[in-house]
């Protein structure tokens, strides 16, 4: 970008990162709620938010707690439904890998669908940005998506069960992710990539939570590439 | 809930251990070592691998409704979708959907 600096990157990641609130703070809320709800004391429920800071993971791993599940599998599952952070953090090798090892680490803590997704968009847009400017975009994102997912918690573990349902927060989460997707689907190949990962996910329900979606990550990835390379070859 | 308070905490301390040890993975300890082009080419895919895969059964199957698929959910997130493609802005997508739901919601009683 013409006349950009580390700084304008880090204000144009809180611009970007900013909106994010709206879709983030009924989640965090409902996360108080459902912690509050199950029985977590409020340093427990913050704990969670702080420590874990995935918000899917720490639902099915509070679900899973209330059913009496096991400790075992407990962590099997919640880590399961992360282990598509790992394809986070190897795509965001390309572009952050090039910097210093503690703002790796930082960065790695705050490496959550809604920072990875905005930030990986922003570097396919502008790959002219320099590693220092993605950096600071990242950290601009985090900025106030971070403490937002802590803050609002709290609210929700104050107010607890008095939102009525009518309010629908739970399909706050499935808006979200599809407003993401929607607009990325760019090529043949992204669509087709999107399509097998639906298709499978659906298919694979029936497998113990988290790791049929890993399947169909998996397969729609190797999709994805075929079709790019396909399209490459026809070209 | 049946775990102890000790347990509980073993479970919030192992978990944030696991999950952050899964997002420093790559990021962390291969740094800025070339990866090969056809790892590339994959992990361009990732966003659009995981979450519709993810998305999907919480649109098909909403836990707020028990499990039972449901119009004004379903409607919302065709919305947010067909809003999303045409505009190429994730707020107005998310703005959308939004305005969806309350509608149907309201319309549907």
């Amino acid at each position: 970008m013409a006349g950009s600096t580390p700084k304008s990157a880090y204000r144009r990641g809180i611009r970007d990162g900013a909106p994010f609130i709206i879709v983030l703070a009924p989640f965090s809320l409902l996360f108080g709620v459902v912690a509050t709800e199950a029985g977590l004391t409020l340093a427990q429920m913050m704990g969670f938010n702080v420590l874990v800071i995935a918000g899917a993971a720490q639902f099915t791993a509070v679900s899973l707690m209330q059913e009496g599940a096991p400790i075992a599998i407990v962590l099997a599952t919640a880590l399961a439904v992360n282990l598509r952070m790992a394809m986070y953090s190897a795509s965001l090798v390309p572009h952050l890998g090039a910097a210093a090892l503690w703002q790796r680490a930082i960065a790695s803590y705050m490496n959550v669908d809604q920072t990875y997704a905005s930030s990986i968009l922003e570097y396919e847009r502008h790959p002219e940005m320099t590693p220092d400017e993605k950096m600071a975009y990242f950290f601009g994102i985090s900025t106030p998506i971070v403490p937002c997912w802590f803050g609002f918690a709290i609210v929700g573990a104050a107010v607890g069960a008095s939102i009525p349902p009518a309010f629908a927060l739970d399909f706050a989460l499935p808006i979200a992710f599809i407003a993401m997707v929607a607009p990325a689907l760019r090529t043949l190949a992204h669509v087709a990539a999107a399509f097998t990962s639906m298709v499978m996910a659906l298919t694979l329900a029936w497998v113990p939570s988290g790791l049929g979606l890993l399947i169909a990550a998996g397969c729609a990835m190797g999709v994805g590439a075929l079709v790019e390379t396909a399209m490459e070859r026809r070209a | 809930m049946s775990f102890t308070t000790v347990e509980i905490w073993a479970v919030i301390a192992l978990l944030g251990l696991g999950t952050y040890l899964i997002r420093f993975s790559f990021l962390g300890l291969i740094g800025s070592r070339q990866m090969p082009p056809l790892v590339l080419k994959l992990l361009r895919y990732t966003p659009v691998a995981v979450l519709p895969g993810m998305v999907a059964p919480l649109v098909l199957w909403p836990a707020a409704t028990g499990g039972e698929p449901d119009l004004a959910r379903g409607l919302a997130a065709l919305a947010a979708f067909a809003v999303g493609l045409a505009t190429r802005n994730t707020i107005w997508a998310m703005i959308g959907g939004a305005i969806a739901l309350y509608t149907m919601l309201f319309a549907l009683g």
